[in-house]
Order: structure tokens, then sequence, then C-alpha cells
């Protein structure tokens, strides 16, 4: 009976999480965004600076009318957000937040679950694309496709070099194996892992799949109301667990000062770090063309993967 | 020395991150208004009382969005015999701002000082034929008019204050010519006690009296 409620409570702590974070990301993005652009953004709904922006937008997206093209393939069509949002509640299950069982569930192998799960998400866009009977939603899921088979590469390979340096797939044994000289030691990797995600996730400068201008927002042009809100939720829901992901196999997760006592506190604080990096990247740099996009992923970024594992090989062997 | 590859990366990066810092420009308009020029081109407002219902503006309008009615009213002859007195009197003046393009020709054709810009823009209405603003409305303009700037310290004289400056000017040295006219006389009248006083400072005066009679 314990058990069942300490399950059932854990669970409702990570939707909780769910609901909340991609929310938090996305009000950031509005002010962030505003203020590197010299604007102020979003400063009504709510009062105080705007904060009940995106609940307004929630609001807005619930009233439209939903819409499914007289020629796409219905069900697949409705399915495609779900497919595409609830891997990354999945994720944020096995992402351990602080020492000693702070985590929604212990997976032995979480990395390949998380990694597996992940590439889920992106089939979403794809059945989006291809249900909507809409060559531009055509185009934006093959190239959303293109994308997915580049950087889930180097995104694999740099996270294998985390878990044979800690020699485990759990993600609380990663955690539990850190020393602070990891973070130097897999910087490349690091930030390959990083870079993978964003193409991943589709966010800007990666995202020439959904390209607003150029195909008029590729997989996601036919969708409406509350399906396209789902598909915006699972980019920020997205964003934060990449930005977990990142911290708990590169950064050290809950290591740092006090950990004992405010573990969890280091992990929320890198991953709100790293989540306003990738503000931070999408104010700064414009798109990547279709073809630099593949040649980024396959000429730059996989090899520095494959270095980064064969310069984990070495360091592993040499301390053993 | 060949730029390190990707600090064009990292300058971008920069970039943003400053602009963050610093203040946003954005005015919050509904909130605070914003600060216009005294010769911003709002809406046209109408001084009633100047207009002589000269029609000048309603002809030189490019759109013709200004429509004037008017008839004549006469008086009788100010003396007996005389002729009777016609003049304009307005009956309506409305100026329609969804046609206007606020060239302001109107204004700048006026030649009674009727027509003015004021700085109000906020007349947005949700029926097009409200924009046609009639003369009480175009009059309730005029009270939002901002007093003219002051000219620039290099500029020339306006020519009114040229015109009574030079009238006073031109007042004051009859004036003194009359003055200096009677000490003569008084000084003919009993020689020999002025003569010594006469010398070139009065010379002076004196040309300026001869000047002052000319005009005069």
């Amino acid at each position: 009976m314990n058990d069942t409620l300490d399950v059932v409570l854990r669970l409702v702590a990570v939707l909780v999480v769910f609901l909340t974070f991609p929310l938090l990301v996305g009000q950031a993005e509005h002010k962030v965004m505003a203020h590197m652009q010299g604007r102020l953004g979003p400063m009504y709904a709510g009062g105080f600076h705007g904060w009940a922006q995106l609940v307004a937008d929630g609001v807005k997206f619930a009233q439209k009318e939903d819409i499914v093209p007289a020629d796409a393939d219905r069900r697949v069509f409705q399915l495609a957000p779900a497919v595409a949002l609830l891997p990354y509640l999945l994720v944020l299950i096995v992402i351990p937040v602080g020492p000693n069982g702070f985590v929604g569930q212990t997976v032995d192998a979480g990395l390949i679950l998380v990694l597996a799960v992940m590439g889920v998400g992106v089939l979403g866009s794809l059945m989006a694309g291809w249900a909507s009977a809409n060559k531009f939603s055509l185009l934006g899921g093959l190239r959303t496709a293109a994308q997915l088979m580049a950087y889930e590469l180097p995104m694999l390979l740099t996270a294998a070099s985390v878990a044979m340096a800690a020699g485990t797939l759990s993600l609380p044994g990663i955690l539990d194996g850190y020393h602070w000289w990891w973070t130097p030691w897999q910087l490349v990797g690091g930030l390959v892992f990083f870079t993978a995600g964003l193409a991943e996730l589709q966010r800007p400068p990666f995202d020439m799949p959904v390209a607003d201008s150029e195909i008029i927002f590729g997989a996601y042009t036919e969708y409406t109301g509350l399906r396209f809100a789902l598909f915006l939720l699972a980019e920020y829901a997205g964003i934060v667990v990449l930005c977990a992901l990142t911290t708990v196999l590169f950064l050290g997760g809950w290591h740092g000062p006090w950990s004992g006592s405010a573990g969890w506190v280091w992990t929320l604080v890198k991953t709100a770090l790293l989540a306003f990096v990738v503000i931070w990247l999408r104010v700064s740099y414009p798109r990547l063309r279709e073809d630099q996009l593949q040649k980024l992923a396959w000429t730059v970024l996989i090899p520095l993967s494959l270095a980064q594992i064969a310069l984990t090989g070495v360091v592993k062997v040499v301390i053993s | 020395m060949p730029p390190i590859p990707g600090s064009g990366l990292a300058k971008g990066l920069a970039v943003t991150l400053r602009t963050m810092t610093k203040r946003t420009v954005t005015a919050q308009y509904p909130d605070t208004q914003p600060e216009l020029p005294p010769r911003s081109r709002g809406v046209i407002a109408l001084f009633e009382e100047n207009c002589t219902v000269c029609m000048l503006c309603a002809r030189e309008c490019p759109d013709w969005c200004i429509y004037i009615d008017s008839h004549k009213e006469t008086a009788p002859p100010a003396a007996p015999g005389g002729r009777e007195r016609s003049r304009n009197v307005l009956d309506r003046f409305a100026i329609d701002f969804s046609l206007c393009m606020y060239c302001g020709i109107c204004i700048e054709v006026c030649p009674f000082d009727a027509l003015f810009w004021s700085p109000e823009f906020e007349y947005a209405e949700t029926d097009i034929l409200d924009l046609t603003h009639e003369r009480d409305k175009l009059r309730d303009w005029m009270w939002t008019v901002p007093a003219p700037p002051a000219l620039d310290p290099a500029a020339e004289e306006p020519k009114e204050i040229a015109a009574a400056r030079k009238a006073a000017e031109k007042a004051e040295k009859a004036a003194a010519a009359a003055a200096a006219e009677e000490q003569n006389a008084a000084e003919q009248a009993a020689p020999g006690q002025g003569a010594p006083e006469r010398g070139a400072p009065e010379r002076g005066d004196g040309q300026s009296d001869e000047q002052g009679k000319g005009d005069a």
C-alpha cells in the first residue's frame, strides 16, 4: 500500500513538473528574447510583466476550432500531437533530480530508455507531415526525418561516451560515478550532445523543417487549436528534457557544494541555465539552410563525437 | 592574424547578451503618451472666427475632403445713401478624415490663419462616417493646438513684428524731430547763448533730425 502511494506521489510530481516547467521556459523565452531584441515582450496578461501570457495563450488555443483536412489520414493526424508530446513525459520520469533516489523511477538501462523514447518524439512530426495531405507538410516531415537521421547518431555516440566513462547505463549510476574533472574531459561530447539535441527539437537555428517563412510551419501547417498547442508544448517540454539530460550526463546533475541537502537545487539551476542558453542561441543565430544543417551533422558533429569516444576509451584504459 | 574559427559565433552571442542588459527602448504607448513634436500632423483644427469662407482650402485640397457651405448676409450702409455691406457667414465646415491625406495644403494656403495642425491623433472610429468632423468638432480640436514653437535665434523677424517695430521707430523719430525743432526755435529767439554749445555731437543730432523730417 505504502509502495503504491509512493509511486503515485512520484508520478504526480513528475506530471506537475511536466505541466509547469515547459510553461516557465516558454515565459522565459518570451521575456529573454524580447529583452535581447531591445523590446519588452508581453506586459499585460496577469499583471506583473505579463506572467500569465502563456495561460492566456492556452485559453486562446482551447477556444479555436479543431480542423482535420478532408483528405487527411484522420486517425494518424489526430494522434500525432500526442505522439510528439508524451515521450517527454516518459523521459522525465527517469531523470534523477537529487541524490538518494530523488527520481521518478530508477531504471537500470535509463540512458537507453531515454534516448529510445526521445527518438519517438520526432515520430510525431513525421506522422503530422504525412497525414496532413499537404505537400508543404510532407516536405517538412521529410526534412524532419532527415534531420532525425543526421542528429540522432552524434547524440547516441556522445551519450555512449558518458556511459563508457561511468561504466553504467543507469542515470543515477552515472551521477554516482561523476567527478568534477569529467566535465572538461567530456566537454566536446557535451557540446555535441546539446547541439544535436537542439536539432532534434527543431529549435532555431536548426528549425529548417518547420521554417515558417519557407515551408509555412512544415509538418504543423494543417494543425489548429489545441493540437497545435500540443506541438508547441512538446517543443518546450523537449527543451526541459534536453537541458535536464545534458545536466545529468555532462554537468554532474546534483553535484555541487552542499549537494547532500540541496542537490536538487543544483539540478534545477543547471537545467535553467541550459534552457537560457537554448533561448539565447535562438535569438543570436540565423536559421541554417537545409544542406548546411546536414553538413554540420555529418562532417562536424559525428567526427567530433567519434573522437570523444576514442578519448574516453583512452582515458578509461589509462586510469584503470 | 586570421580570426579564430568560431569567434563570429561568440560575437553574436555577446551582442544579444549585451542588448539584454540594456534598457529597452519600447514606449508603453497607451499607458504613457508619446511626446510629439509641436508640428506633428495629428488632426486639423478650425478657428472659426478667422474663417472668411474664401474657399481657398477647399479648392486646394487634393482629396476634396473639405466641405464648406455658407451664405451672404448684408448689413445696412454705414452712412446714409452708401452701399450695403455684405459678408460671408459660415454654415458648415467639415473635413472628412477618411479621405484626408494629411498633406497640410489647406493649412498652408489659409490666408487668415483659420486652420491649424493639432498633434491629437486618437480619433479612430468604428464607423467610417464618424470620421467626417463637423465644425464643432473641428473647433474642439482648436483647444489642443499647442503654442507655436519659439523662433530660431538666428531667424528673420516675423513680418508683422518687423512692420510694427518700423512704425513705432518712425513715430519716435518724428516726435524727437518735433522736439528738436522747438528747441531750435527757442535758441534763435535768444542768440549768443547757445552758440558755444553747438559742437560736433550736436551735428549728428541735427543730421538725424533732418532724416526724421524727411521720413515724416
